[in-house]
């Protein structure tokens, strides 16, 4: 009973995934045959001969009839071809191979650093209740969740980089040397952490909370066991669940969020693939680096919901009904 | 759940009794008086703003607060302070165009999912997994890629990520009233099922809608003025909060006012709804209060 209501949702989270990604690849290609007007003189601008017309529509298969298109377009994505770059020609795949590990690793690192503040943070506010450093926290950590990311980087910009001028901030290493790459990643990573370590410490706080308020907490407490080892060892297991389940969703939000802060300090990225891709009107960079990037945080909120629900048994079923 | 605001609803405390409760605490009450500033701004913008918002005077670009402009000019001499009243307006009219679209229908279907035979259920809770699911910023960059930015766009691509949780919200409180006893008397009496959604379910399930309704708004005032700070979202000359603080990122190097009194009408904005939107759960019902 128990095993078949676990299959019966590993089931429904694998059909919802090859659904989102199978929606994402047709709304893609939807859109790029929506496109308002004619697709080579917006992609070319108003200066580009007919011939030059032509021989675009041609090689990007536009004179094709659509359900052509669309076999072609799926076969294409089935090999791993992502198509070209329409300006410079490179294979749209090689050029977000070589932007993804910026986003992945300001991903991994900032939210590192949320749960690595926040998570203290929360558990002292909530060892700590009514204190003044609780009611404290709890302010800057609505503050700091209010707070857009964008908005904090470009605060951190003005404190750091205008007024202080302490780090350089622009950009990624050129150089690729370790140290200059990790002083141009404390901004962008901290313009993301802030808002999550506010996150982690509230959640934190209160799943500690309602944890301490647990039966078998006050069982821990009869027997005389030392409050230290109530809080620290039996508490804080149970009340990092939730905490687990939040950082699961950040990697996901993370990354899809990433692109204002690399547009904000002009770091590569797969997002500001997309956001120049859409500048430039560069169509097939687009809709590679948008598949790609739907692909990637639909996989990681799949692993993150199959990972929490072995941690939690008791998640099985309400995860279920949700 | 959450009774406590639908309650007061119906019994006609009403509004007032809502935001009694609401200034309470020290932080509703600061919630509250940002956000009836901010509204009261956007409501008023073309009036009490000192100057037309798009009035250029290159002159005085870049001229720092004064008397004439309280929160100095911008690259192109505009008023700052006038620009950021109409991008309240923006702002607002966003908010609330998105969020009741997305409120009207996240509801509709999180009924019918409870009402409907088990199998459409589940196809309309595997269409709100799919929305949910869906990383929702690349889904609005790719549909601003094909159909241009626009202040519609954005509306519509925030609508439809609100509905799922309005649905699911919706469902759950249909579900635990199904069975209520004053239901099944209504319904022993003859009354249709639509008379008994309308005049029954839906005053019963408003409370907790509401309450996520003004939690999303500081979520909505954040996507908007983000598509519109990568220019994506609302075009300029209109002014947004989003294009103003791209317009002074563009000019740091000349100044650093725009960027930051931007920056910080934004953020008012946002803590300001937060606050008021966290009070206004914690006021309809206490025990919430210890689950987040």
């Amino acid at each position: 009973m128990f095993a078949n209501e676990t299959a019966r949702y590993l089931a429904s989270r694998l059909v919802t995934t090859v659904l989102i990604v199978f929606g994402a690849m047709l709304m893609l290609f939807a859109l790029t045959t929506l496109v308002p007007g004619d697709p080579a003189r917006t992609l070319l601008g108003p200066q580009a001969t007919p011939e030059l017309a032509q021989r675009f529509i041609a090689a990007m298969g536009l004179d094709q009839p659509v359900h052509i298109r669309l076999w072609r377009f799926f076969s294409a994505l089935a090999t791993g071809d992502l198509g070209v770059d329409v300006v410079s020609g490179r294979p749209v795949w090689t050029m977000i191979r070589d932007v993804l590990p910026y986003t992945l690793i300001l991903t991994f690192a900032s939210l590192a650093v949320a749960v690595a503040a926040g998570v203290p943070l929360g558990i002292y506010a909530a060892t700590h209740r009514g204190s003044w450093m609780d009611s404290g926290l709890a302010f800057i950590s609505v503050a700091f969740i209010a707070m857009p990311s964008f908005v904090v980087a470009i605060f951190l910009l003005l404190i750091f980089a205008i007024w202080l001028d302490w780090l350089p901030v622009l950009g990624a290493s050129r150089s690729g040397e370790f140290w200059d790459e990790f002083k141009r990643m404390i901004l962008p990573t901290a313009a993301i952490a802030i808002g999550w370590a506010g996150y982690f410490a509230r959640l934190m706080r209160s799943s500690m909370l309602e944890v301490m308020g647990e039966p078998y907490i006050r069982t821990a407490r009869a027997y005389g066991i030392a409050e230290r080892l109530v809080t620290y060892k039996y508490a804080l297991k149970n009340a990092c669940i939730p905490a687990i389940a939040l950082l699961g969703f950040g990697i996901g939000r993370v990354l899809g969020n990433a692109v204002f802060i690399e547009v904000v300090f002009a770091r590569p990225g797969i997002g500001r693939l997309i956001y120049e891709g859409i500048s430039t009107r560069n169509y097939p960079v687009v809709q590679g680096a948008v598949l790609v990037m739907v692909v990637l945080v639909v996989l990681v909120n799949l692993a993150v919901d199959l990972s929490y629900s072995a941690i939690d048994p008791r998640i099985r079923r309400d995860g279920a009904a949700r | 759940m959450m009774a406590g605001l639908s309650d007061s609803i119906r019994s006609g405390d009403g509004v007032a009794g809502v935001l009694a409760r609401v200034s309470r605490s020290f932080t509703g009450l600061v919630g509250l008086l940002i956000v009836a500033a901010i509204i009261a701004i956007a409501a008023l913008a073309p009036f009490i703003a000192p100057h037309d918002p798009d009035a250029i005077d290159v002159l005085n670009r870049f001229s720092g607060p004064s008397a004439r402009h309280w929160l100095g000019s911008d690259h192109l001499g505009r008023d700052l302070a006038s620009r950021l009243m109409h991008g309240a307006t923006v702002a607002m009219a966003v908010a609330l165009a998105a969020i009741s679209a997305g409120l009207t229908i996240g509801t509709a279907l999180g009924i019918l999912a409870a009402y409907l035979p088990t199998r459409w259920e589940r196809f309309i809770l595997i269409i709100f997994d799919v929305i949910l699911s869906f990383p929702s910023l690349i889904l609005a960059l790719a549909i601003v890629a094909v159909f241009g930015p626009s202040t519609v766009m954005v509306v519509l691509i925030v609508a439809i990520t609100l509905i799922p949780q309005f649905g699911r919200v919706a469902r759950a409180q249909v579900l635990t009233l199904k069975s209520a006893p004053f239901l099944e008397a209504e319904r022993i009496l003859g009354a249709s099922s639509l008379r008994i959604v309308t005049s029954h379910v839906l005053p019963n399930i408003v409370g907790p809608l509401l309450v996520l309704a003004s939690m999303d708004v500081p979520v909505v005032i954040t996507i908007e003025a983000g598509l519109s700070f990568l220019g994506l979202g609302v075009r300029p000359p209109q002014s947004s909060w989003g294009t103003l603080i791209q317009d002074g990122y563009q000019y740091l190097s000349d100044s650093w006012i725009p960027v930051l009194v931007s920056s910080v009408a934004l953020v008012l904005a946002t803590l300001g709804f937060t606050l008021f939107g966290e009070a206004l759960r914690d006021a309809a019902d206490p025990r919430l209060n210890r689950e987040r």
